[in-house]
């Protein structure tokens, strides 16, 4: 991975004095509460329904098992036991004070992290592809693209003051892990005719209030380019876009309004302009970048391993976890393991510091001293021996990580809706939790295959609602909160967002309403290749609808 | 005068704003700057002043309406409406990289002590700070990040270029 040089400690150090001083002056009145938000949440600081929340930058996903210990020990001595993965692969803290904030980003920051931009009006941390490096429909290792991309957007100085947030995702696989079509730019490495590397750009796909797959404005962007025309298309967008109207402020809406075709001419018209400036990206500055990135030196192991055979033969909850859980990896004789963060015990995505560590010592153990969050939060090894899953396995159960669901019904996307946030409208957790009890049969859940549910409490749709197979969205009507249901969406490469089948349920109900449409899929799909997705696709809403309000 | 910071040192300034400009005879002394409006009615006029001039954008104005000026003018003040509107700094990385612009750029409304290093970076060199800031203090501001990553209005390369 990224090893930091002596100026990147520098900067994090630097920055946390730079914050420290900013809480003194919030803390002596200087600065006013109004003023100080501006500077906290560019700093990944919310103040939300009951504390702060402090979200700590995971760049595009990768951590190691040392800054894993450092996240276990801020939420054990600054937070109440736990961290939250989101759906940026970032973490959050629910409860730091803000005089410790200080002294979290000191913490921190000697592991080489940070909360740099992972909040705020400015470009966010880059996320991708959980398997980056290893998956075997791989292209090319989108990390190296993404490292580039932190560097540039860090304390971005004409960036810093966009008219709203900015998320970007890189993938550089067949299949996409990363979402890139619903980011403000989403990025996928792509061959030419002549074989060499370059970008499918994507701009202005998002959630939120006004749900928008983006549109491709270059269909192939040779590689050299990449730095040149993400500061053109920034450059556009801090120019024109809207800052009349939070709501309209994001670029899908310019690139709407503008038209794919003309924001395309101007961004192209800008980039010509600045493409041979120092951004322009050269053979030996992908070769140094390129390698924090190389292969690990792994083992020439066979594909086979007897213990592992016989185990998958005899034991059904092995050969359920090995089925849902682990993927194939490039290398052979290795294999990529799912931690599953979805119990019926805690709340999607979370996780306790006693967990944190004790995955920790699991990836020294088993996977190189690496792992990786997910878009869907959940967590990753990504290089483990075949041979020693079984006992990877046994050590995943005793810590509540290996429920054998990684795409299925209960691996679902929540936010943390109104049991915490300011914004939510409705609770979400709890909705996720009943899910998650309600349909506990294994059996059944692997009779549905391949499926998404994602439940936001409020418009702004942080747990990606839209993009759900069964998206659950949270409003508050007249003072009660009922649940809209959304069929058809998907966050991959054939990227979709889901509509709204009808009027919108009370907590008990939607998740009857869940049952119901699982049981019209169930009875009217082909076989049992025919996914939820395709189902829908296929059938349209109609007999959705008519089980659920006929 | 008021005092505003300039090239990093707190200095008095010397320039009048004039708006409304109707005849040459109503123009007070010295050095001054107008909005652009007025710079596009009148510039034939007040091309021949025998004093300093300078231009007042708003944050949405085209640079192209003063590109061939630019020789002429030694002051573009640009305009901070709320700290959360950053346009300006796109103006002010365009006023310095793409038309080689040499003269003082001047950010004015909004200017908060937290935001001077990035405007510095962006080739603002002078700042009218709002009104409740303290300048001996801002001057601090410039000094606390000295770790760059990206080319800029101050530095043409990025940090993995800038070593051997």
């Amino acid at each position: 991975m990224y090893q930091y040089s002596e100026q990147d400690h520098q900067l994090l150090l630097e920055r946390v004095a730079q914050f420290r001083s900013q809480v003194e002056r919030r803390l002596t009145g200087e600065l006013s509460e109004e003023e100080f938000k501006h500077q906290r949440l560019r700093n990944g600081l919310y103040l939300q329904l009951n504390a702060y929340m402090l979200r700590v930058a995971i760049p595009y996903g990768l951590l190691s098992s040392d800054q894993m210990r450092t996240l276990a020990h801020i939420a054990r001595k600054y937070d109440r036991g736990y961290g939250h993965f989101s759906t940026r692969q970032n973490i959050q803290y629910n409860w730091p004070k803000l005089e410790d904030v200080p002294d979290i980003l000191d913490d921190l920051a000697k592991a080489e992290m940070h909360a740099i931009q992972t909040s705020g009006n400015c470009i966010r941390n880059t996320t991708s592809d959980p398997l980056a490096g290893v998956a075997r429909d791989e292209l090319e290792d989108p990390r190296p693209y993404c490292e580039l991309i932190r560097q540039w957007s860090t304390f971005h100085p004409e960036f810093n003051f966009l008219p709203r947030k900015f998320k970007i995702a890189v993938s550089g696989a067949t299949q996409d892990r990363a979402a890139v079509a619903v980011h403000d730019i989403g990025l996928r490495l792509v061959q030419n005719e002549t074989g060499e590397t370059g970008l499918e750009v994507y701009v202005g796909g998002g959630l939120g209030r006004t749900p928008m797959i983006g549109k491709v404005i270059r269909s192939y962007l040779p590689k050299e380019h990449m730095l040149t025309y993400l500061e053109a298309i920034l450059r556009v967008y801090n120019q024109l876009g809207r800052r009349d109207n939070i709501y309209k402020a994001r670029i899908k809406i310019l690139v709407h309004e503008t038209g794919e075709e003309k924001f395309r001419e101007l961004v192209e018209a800008e980039w010509e302009k600045i493409k041979a400036t120092g951004l322009h990206l050269r053979d030996e500055d992908f070769n140094w970048i390129n390698g924090f990135f190389k292969d690990p030196e792994y083992e020439n192991l066979p594909d086979r391993d007897n213990t592992f055979d016989h185990l998958l033969l005899t034991n059904a909850d092995f050969a359920r976890w090995v089925t849902k859980n682990i993927e194939l990896h490039k290398q052979s004789g290795y294999r990529i393991v799912y931690l599953s963060l979805k119990t019926a015990h805690q709340p999607p995505g979370d996780v306790t510091a006693d967990q944190m560590d004790a995955i920790a010592d699991l990836a020294d153990k088993y996977s190189l001293g690496q792992l990786r969050s997910t878009h869907r939060q959940n967590l990753v090894l990504s290089d483990v021996r075949l041979k020693d899953l079984p006992a990877l396995w046994e050590d995943l159960k005793e810590l509540d990580l290996a429920t054998p669901n990684y795409n299925h019904l209960t691996d679902i996307i929540s936010c943390p809706g109104l049991d915490y946030c300011a914004l939510a409208t409705a609770r979400s957790i709890p909705i996720s939790q009943a899910i998650t009890q309600r349909f506990d049969d294994y059996d059944f859940i692997n009779d549905l295959g391949d499926l998404s549910i994602n439940i936001s409490g409020c418009i702004n749709a942080c747990g990606h609602h839209h993009v759900a197979n069964i998206g659950i969205l949270g409003v508050n009507k007249k003072g009660v909160e009922v649940y809209q249901m959304t069929l058809g969406g998907s966050a991959r490469e054939d990227a979709a967002i889901g509509k709204i089948i009808g009027p919108a349920f009370n907590s008990e109900e939607i998740i009857d309403a869940v049952g119901n449409v699982l049981s019209v899929y169930l009875e009217n799909r082909e076989d049992p290749g025919e996914t939820f997705l395709m189902a829908y696709r296929r059938l349209g809403e109609a007999p959705f609808k008519e089980r659920l309000y006929g | 005068m008021d005092s505003y910071i300039r090239d990093r040192k707190i200095e008095v300034d010397e320039w009048t704003p004039f708006t409304g400009l109707e005849d040459a005879a109503s123009l007070p002394a010295g050095d001054i700057y107008v909005p652009l409006e007025d710079w596009l009615h009148a510039r034939e006029m007040l091309l021949t002043r025998n004093s300093r001039l300078g231009v007042a954008l708003r944050n949405t104005d085209d640079l192209a309406l003063i590109r061939d000026d630019l020789e002429r003018l030694d002051l573009i003040v640009l305009e901070f409406p709320k700290m959360a509107d950053g346009r300006a700094f796109t103006q002010a990385r365009l006023l310095r990289e793409r038309y080689g612009f040499k003269g003082e750029i001047r950010a004015t409304g909004d200017v908060l002590f937290d935001q001077l290093f990035y405007m510095q970076r962006c080739g603002i060199n002078a700042f009218k700070l709002r009104e409740d800031q303290e300048l001996q203090k801002s001057l601090r501001a410039f000094d606390e990040m000295t770790v760059t990553y990206q080319p800029s209005s101050d530095e043409d390369l990025p940090i993995w270029r800038r070593q051997g």
